[in-house]
């Protein structure tokens, strides 16, 4: 007899001239509303960016790394091990990687010096990294100069700028041939950075390692599964922290909102007995809070996850710089990849839309039991 | 007609000591006549137009509604008379939209939307076409005179143009009965006066009216078929 749709439509058509009415008051709740979101929807986005880079980061990495160990310190390895490691039962490839960091002074940042065996590389000529290229405003046929151990400067031809996959995988690179990377660094012939070694079977990597260890008592082998662990502990650990942060985060909406939305003014009260005596019943009533809840928590929550999106994977979280500069130890330099899942948005929407709603129900109640006789005194 | 008897409210929630505001009031209120309560203030009148119209239950007593809900109970059986202090609250919202139509003492308009709007307000739980009732609110405030109203905001509104809006939202569901709680009130005598006039429009269309007043323009009028004097929420005098 009722049709639905209509009615539906007609009592969202007034809640919306209703949020109007009270403009000064809703458009408080929806700022405080929106900065909630914000702030966990930044949260949840820069942890999920960055388990994403470590995730592209780790897969182009190789099973294990070899490094030699002096003092307690990681110290270059010898070429003549690379021989004898290679003739260990499992180990398909040994590749001795010769690597170091590069303290550019003009634009103050580190770049990863890399060395290539790649014949496609011309002498005297680098490959570069397009965060390289972008923060030292470069192109491809400039020429750069770099500063050399003894202070003398190199020019090179870049004749490469590569392309982006993920931001921490390339971005900083500089690619050039072995003996440029000797010469630069002072590197001494006969020894590499580090060996990477790939096995045919991932099982037997720990029983590798372990002779490994054997041969050479110096050398301490890392397993990228290792590795992997402690990527994911560290973001657990972060990701503790940020439950924490998040929780009174949105306990304190709660209590904001709580504050906010339980106070039925006489006026309400009298306004929602009018409407009562004009024929509204209880579910009407309900319908109508209803609806002005969901217009203010959906918009809060867009606004607040497009902001969120906007800050993170735009702005590289710049809000966050200072509590989470711990990450530039990991990562020198960053701006992170888009990354986002539903599962992540679903968590994000049931965090704040929630605690909102069930904040609201008490008082939509008491609002859609108020007596229509309410609506004849005043 | 509408037939009360034996009425009693006592309002209890939060009072020291319990307060009768209706008093075993029995009455009759015939149809398509003009029905006016009168007597001083706290008399009681305001709680019976709440109890007739089902907005409020009585504390005990029996109203019935004779040949009057139909229209908003049409799945009932059309029985001679109606029961309404025992119906279930749906029933009861039912009959106070279809049936009722009230002009509040103080119009009640919903501030801050427009005068369309208000006067709209009664159909939208019912899921009616919104074109129809646009139209049908257009008329209406167009036939009271408002049609340069229809967007204002009602907070602008003079006191007249204020209760002729409240009575195009009495309307809107073309109410068999129209209350008005003291509707001279806040009007001077020409637009009390004019109040009267439009009453008689509604009378001759055959509408029930109830109106409390203690304004002589009200109850001395000759269009009031039944003054029915109240004191202390018992009825003292019927003429
Ligand atoms: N909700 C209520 N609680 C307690 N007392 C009430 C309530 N409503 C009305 N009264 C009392 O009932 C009496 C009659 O009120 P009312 O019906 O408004 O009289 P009238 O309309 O004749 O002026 C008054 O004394 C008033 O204070
Ligand atoms: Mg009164």
């Amino acid at each position: 007899m009722r049709p639905p749709l209509q009615r539906y439509r007609n009592i969202l058509d007034f809640a919306l001239s209703s949020l109007l009415r009270r403009k000064g008051r809703n458009l408080a709740l929806i700022s405080v509303y929106t900065l909630v979101v914000f702030v966990i929807a930044s949260l949840v986005f820069f942890v999920q960016a960055l388990k994403h880079e470590a995730h592209e980061l780790l897969v182009q990495a190789p099973d294990m790394v070899v490094q030699r160990m002096v003092a307690g310190r990681h110290d270059p390895v010898p070429l003549a091990q690379v021989e004898a490691i290679r003739s260990i039962r499992g180990v398909d490839e040994v590749q001795p990687r010769l690597w170091g960091y590069y303290y550019d002074p003009v634009f103050g940042g580190n770049l990863t010096v890399l060395a290539t065996e790649d014949a496609a590389l011309a002498p005297d000529a680098i490959w570069i990294g397009e965060g390289v290229a972008r923060s030292m405003r470069v192109k491809e046929g400039d020429l750069i100069p770099l500063r050399g151990y003894d202070g003398q400067s190199t020019l090179f031809s870049i004749q490469k700028v590569l392309p982006e996959t993920s931001e921490l995988v390339s971005s900083d690179l500089v690619l050039m041939a072995p003996k440029d990377v000797r010469a630069l660094f002072h590197f001494p012939e006969g020894l590499a950075t580090d060996l990477a070694i790939q096995a045919g079977n991932p099982r037997e990597l720990p029983t590798i390692a372990a002779k490994i260890v054997e041969l050479y008592p110096d050398s301490r082998p890392i397993l990228k599964s290792e590795i992997l662990r402690t990527y994911e502990a560290v973001f657990d650990w972060r990701g503790g922290l940020m439950v924490v942060v998040l929780g009174s985060a949105v306990l304190s909406f709660i209590i904001f909102a709580w504050d906010k939305a339980t106070g039925l003014s006489a006026e309400e009260r009298k306004e929602i007995g009018v409407l009562k005596s004009l024929g509204w019943e209880s579910a009407d009533v309900l319908l109508l809070k209803f609806w002005e809840g969901t217009v203010i928590s959906v918009t809060a929550f867009l606004t607040g996850v497009l902001l969120a999106y906007a800050h993170v994977f735009f702005f590289s979280a710049s809000l966050f710089e200072h509590a989470l500069k711990g990450w530039s130890v990991l990562f020198p330099h960053f701006r992170l990849s888009p990354a986002l899942d539903g599962y992540q948005l679903t968590v994000l929407f049931f965090l704040t839309v929630l605690p909102y709603t069930a904040a609201t129900l008490v008082p939509s109640w008491r609002a859609a039991t108020v007596d229509p006789d309410a609506a004849m005194r005043s | 007609m509408i037939e009360l008897s034996q009425v009693v409210k006592t309002f209890e929630a939060g009072l020291a000591t319990p307060f009768t505001a209706v008093d075993g009031v029995t009455l009759s209120i015939p149809a398509a006549r003009l029905t006016v309560l009168k007597g001083p203030s706290g008399s009681g009148k305001t709680t019976l137009l709440t109890l007739i119209g089902c907005m409020a239950r009585p504390t005990s007593g029996r109203i019935h509604l004779h040949g009057l809900a139909a229209d908003a109970l049409p799945h009932l059986a059309p029985a001679e008379a109606l029961e309404i202090t025992s119906l279930p609250e749906r029933f009861l919202t039912a009959i106070r939209r279809r049936t009722f139509g009230f002009i509040f003492q103080q119009f009640n308009l919903v501030r801050g939307i427009s005068v369309l709007e208000n006067v709209m307000l009664p159909t939208y739980p019912t899921g009616e076409d919104h074109r129809a009732v646009e139209a049908r609110a257009v008329a209406r405030l167009e036939s009271l005179g408002l049609a340069r109203h229809l967007r204002s905001s009602v907070d602008r509104l003079s006191g007249g143009e204020a209760q002729r809006v409240a009575i195009a939202r009495a309307l809107i569901n073309d109410p068999a009965v129209i209350i008005a709680d003291e509707p001279t009130a806040h009007l001077d005598s020409r637009l009390s006066e004019d109040f009267m006039g439009l009453m008689s429009q509604f009378k001759d269309a055959g509408k029930t009216l109830l109106i409390t007043s203690h304004d002589p323009i009200v109850y001395d009028s000759a269009l009031a078929d039944l003054v029915v004097e109240m004191r202390d929420g018992r009825v003292v005098s019927e003429t």
